[in-house]
């Protein structure tokens, strides 16, 4: 057997240049390249197949004719990924897709759009402090967005936005497209958040856990430490006389907490610092930061003061906990009424180790922002308002890359999708600087001549999945832009 | 794949993709009966091209024999009065032949008013009495370099532009050189020739490799090709700048261009003004 040697080019049989390609590089036309030997189209496009993996035939041996499909299944989705913009005019016009489904006509107007007017708004799963609200959010020291507000057990960054795209230094625009893109098409991009001293250091990627000053976060709190307390009582006063929750926002103590008082667990003496605010929940324990609960701690005991001598006695069990339950410490008070670390209980142990089974993973969720504007418009209809309007009456159905988009409220057609519910590489960019995502408006045809629409570019399903495309299965339990409950049709309109 | 043809959105201009050729065609005037002339005489086109690929890929010599097709007759028109210029194959005209020739062809069955064929940025024009061209120059990183304006009495039917950012490998650094000359396929050549020429031999911000490493198909063979130029002191830009400039003036005294412009790091020289009133960024929403 003589050695295979894999050819480091391969000849590109696309058109009749007959180009060879070597490894990584693409073809005279842009279009091809090969990829590890094999030829691929770079400017694919993107077809969700819709087949329910769920479906099984009620009858075994049924009519053979009969496929086991109940819905109209298999029936593709035209996505726009690899679609190409008219904008600047050197790539293929957009597909204007007609399919039947359930007897209705409807069209798909397909277009990679090109959003100036775009940006990302990040959740970041995590209770540490990652910077103040409206502390800027830089990348490669440009100013890519800034902190928004705290929810509960996370964090919100708003990043991009025509500003810092187009409004600042070309620079600026630059490296926020740059990581805007990234974001999207579900990369790992470092930032760092506030000024000098006080900056922290975060990595964000779409579906995995933030990497926090280095650290990567594990799991979202299980409540503040108020709710905490009242959820774990019951499990913790049979082996404990007193419980700390620290939490950056209320930190709560289980003798004082109405759910102690309700188990009658004793008074102990324990003084907090902090600012009380109802009986049990304290708050501003210490400062914001990557400590213990979302504070700046690393040592528990800070955050008390001397027990009360009249009420405190000595072995007094305390257990202080983190709302993740990933940091715990066990003291018991000695003859002096100090605190003094002791070896946990295993039965109290098993407590804590509940606190962090019931919280969920960390995550980071990135949800890409955009105004559809003039010229994309225009490329789905003569009269452009007229599209606008009919998204508004719920006529036209918005999707990108074939994942639901939440339309805001309002003028002009704002939407939002969720970058992990989209294709991967779903993104690109233009150097204006302006991110390129992929945005399909599906309707009937008798609505979509009634707007004003490019009725002679229509071409049908069979037509445009005879061209070279990546084939996607859709997932099951995700978003059909074909389905009629997407649609607000009269009952008698429908055909 | 074979050759597309579909018209754009707008519904009045007409793409022809096939292989590596993207044409956008407008045409005010007997639109229908052009785009149908320009149609059938793609279809073809780029096989026509391809049949004599390996001579037209070789050096050209005043020697060099003339070839058949009509495309390739244009480049090798276009190209030899340069070819005692430096290393120069008549591949340098290609984008511009192309749009020349179907721009012949929709002229020779309707009659327009005003036409063009922009073949990826080399751009075969037609205008009558009264009609005006206008144009904006864009640098690689989406910049407004300027505005050009070519009336009916401009001794102007070509436009390319050529440059280290385009499909296409250059000799040269410089960013963008923008052509003006009496047809595309000779305002391509001579745009690909003043790039190579905005060079800094042996300047250590540049890094060059062999053209055939990075296209194994490249009709500039082993010739070092520009991959890299680091930030210039302002002399060296200036110095590159003029060595193009030096090219351009040659070419504008032997009457084979009208006109160029020359981009290189933000700095640019030209032997026709440029109308830079519009600095802004290009808005898409």
């Amino acid at each position: 057997m003589s050695e295979r040697v894999k050819p480091e080019k391969i000849r590109c049989d696309a058109c009749p240049v007959l180009c060879y390609i070597a490894e990584g590089n693409s073809g005279a036309c842009d279009r091809y390249a090969n990829h590890g030997g094999a030829l691929v189209r770079l400017d694919a496009l993107t077809v969700i197949e819709r087949s329910d993996p769920r479906l099984v035939p009620f009858m075994e041996g049924a009519s053979p004719d009969w496929d086991g499909d109940i819905v109209k299944g298999e029936r593709p989705f035209i996505t726009a990924v690899g679609a190409g913009t008219t904008y600047p005019d050197y790539k293929p016009a957009p597909f204007i897709v007609s399919q039947q489904i359930e007897d209705v006509d409807m069209v798909t107007v397909v277009t990679e759009g090109i959003f100036s007017y775009c940006g990302v708004k990040v959740k970041i799963d995590t209770d540490r402090h990652i910077g103040h609200e409206r502390a800027v959010v830089y990348v490669d020291g440009e100013p890519i967005g800034h902190m928004m507000t705290s929810e509960y057990g996370s964090k919100m960054l708003s990043l991009g936005g025509v500003d810092h795209l187009t409004g600042g230094t070309k620079k600026e625009g630059r490296v926020t497209c740059d990581a805007l893109l990234r974001l999207c098409n579900r990369e790992a991009v470092k930032m760092t958040i506030g000024e000098a001293e006080s900056a922290t250091s975060i990595v964000v990627q779409a579906g995995r856990a933030p990497v926090i000053n280095g650290d990567e976060e594990k799991l979202m709190r299980v409540g503040c430490g108020s709710a905490a307390i009242g959820m774990f009582a019951k499990q913790w006063f049979d082996h404990v006389d007193e419980v700390v929750v620290v939490d950056d926002h209320i930190t709560g103590v289980l003798s004082e907490h109405q759910a102690g008082k309700m188990l009658d667990v004793p008074p102990t003496g324990i003084r907090i610092r902090g600012r009380r605010s109802t009986p049990g929940r304290y708050f501003q324990v210490a400062e914001p930061g990557t400590g213990w609960g979302g504070t700046d701690i690393q040592d528990p005991l800070v955050i008390l003061n001397d027990f009360k001598s009249d009420v405190a006695w000595p072995g007094l069990r305390l257990l202080m906990i983190s709302t993740t339950g990933e940091q715990y410490a066990y003291f018991e008070l000695d003859a002096d009424l100090t605190p003094q670390p002791t070896e946990i209980p295993s039965a109290l142990k098993t407590t804590a180790d509940r606190v962090s089974e019931n919280c969920e993973p960390s995550l980071c969720s990135v949800l890409f922002m955009a105004g559809a504007g003039g010229s994309l418009r225009a490329g789905v209809t003569e009269n452009p308002v007229r599209l606008t309007r009919s998204v508004r009456e719920a006529l036209t159905h918005v999707s990108c890359g074939g994942a639901q988009a939440y339309i805001w409220p309002g003028g002009g057609i704002t939407v939002m999708v969720d970058v992990m519910e989209m294709p991967s590489g779903s993104f690109g960019y233009v150097p204006t600087p302006a991110l390129v995502a992929p945005i399909e408006f599906t309707l009937r045809i008798s609505d979509y001549a009634a707007l004003g629409g490019h009725m002679a570019e229509i071409q049908s399903v069979e037509e445009v999945t005879k061209a070279e495309l990546r084939k996607l299965q859709q997932d099951a339990d995700s978003h059909d832009p074909l389905a009629r409950r997407n649609f607000r049709w009269p009952r008698e309109e429908e055909r | 794949m074979p050759a597309i043809a579909a018209l754009l959105p707008c519904g009045t201009r007409l793409h022809l993709q096939h292989g590596p050729i993207d044409l956008i065609i407008g045409a005010v005037g007997e639109r229908q009966t052009a785009f149908a002339a320009a149609k059938k005489r793609f279809t073809g086109l780029l096989e026509e091209l391809v049949a004599e690929l390996p001579a037209l890929r070789a050096e050209m010599t005043p020697a060099t024999p003339r070839p058949n097709g009509e495309v390739a007759l244009r480049m090798d028109a276009a190209v030899r009065p340069c070819c005692d210029e430096g290393f120069v194959t008549r591949m340098a005209a290609v984008a511009g032949g192309v749009a020349d020739t179907v721009l012949a062809a929709m002229l020779a069955a309707a009659d327009l008013d005003k036409a063009y064929v922009n073949n990826g940025g080399d751009i075969a024009l037609h205008l009558t009495r009264g009609q005006r061209f206008s144009m904006a120059m864009a640098g690689h990183d989406g910049n407004d370099l300027g505005r050009i304006v070519i009336g009916y009495d401009d001794p102007i039917r070509g436009i390319a532009t050529s440059g280290r950012h385009g499909r296409s490998l250059s000799l040269g650094i410089a960013d963008s050189v923008t052509v003006l000359a009496r047809n595309a396929a000779t305002a391509d050549v001579a745009a690909t020739l003043i790039a190579n020429a905005v060079d800094l031999p042996r300047h250590s911000a540049i890094t060059r490799v062999p053209a055939n490493t990075l296209d194994a198909d490249s009709d500039l063979g082993d010739l070092p090709v520009v991959t890299r130029c680091a930030r210039l002191a302002p002399e060296d830009r200036i110095r590159a700048l003029h060595a193009g400039k030096r090219r351009a003036q040659e070419l504008l005294t032997r009457d084979l261009i009208t006109g160029a412009a020359i981009f290189l790091q933000g700095d640019s020289v030209a032997t026709f003004a440029p109308d830079t009133l519009s600095q802004r960024m290009p808005e898409h929403a």
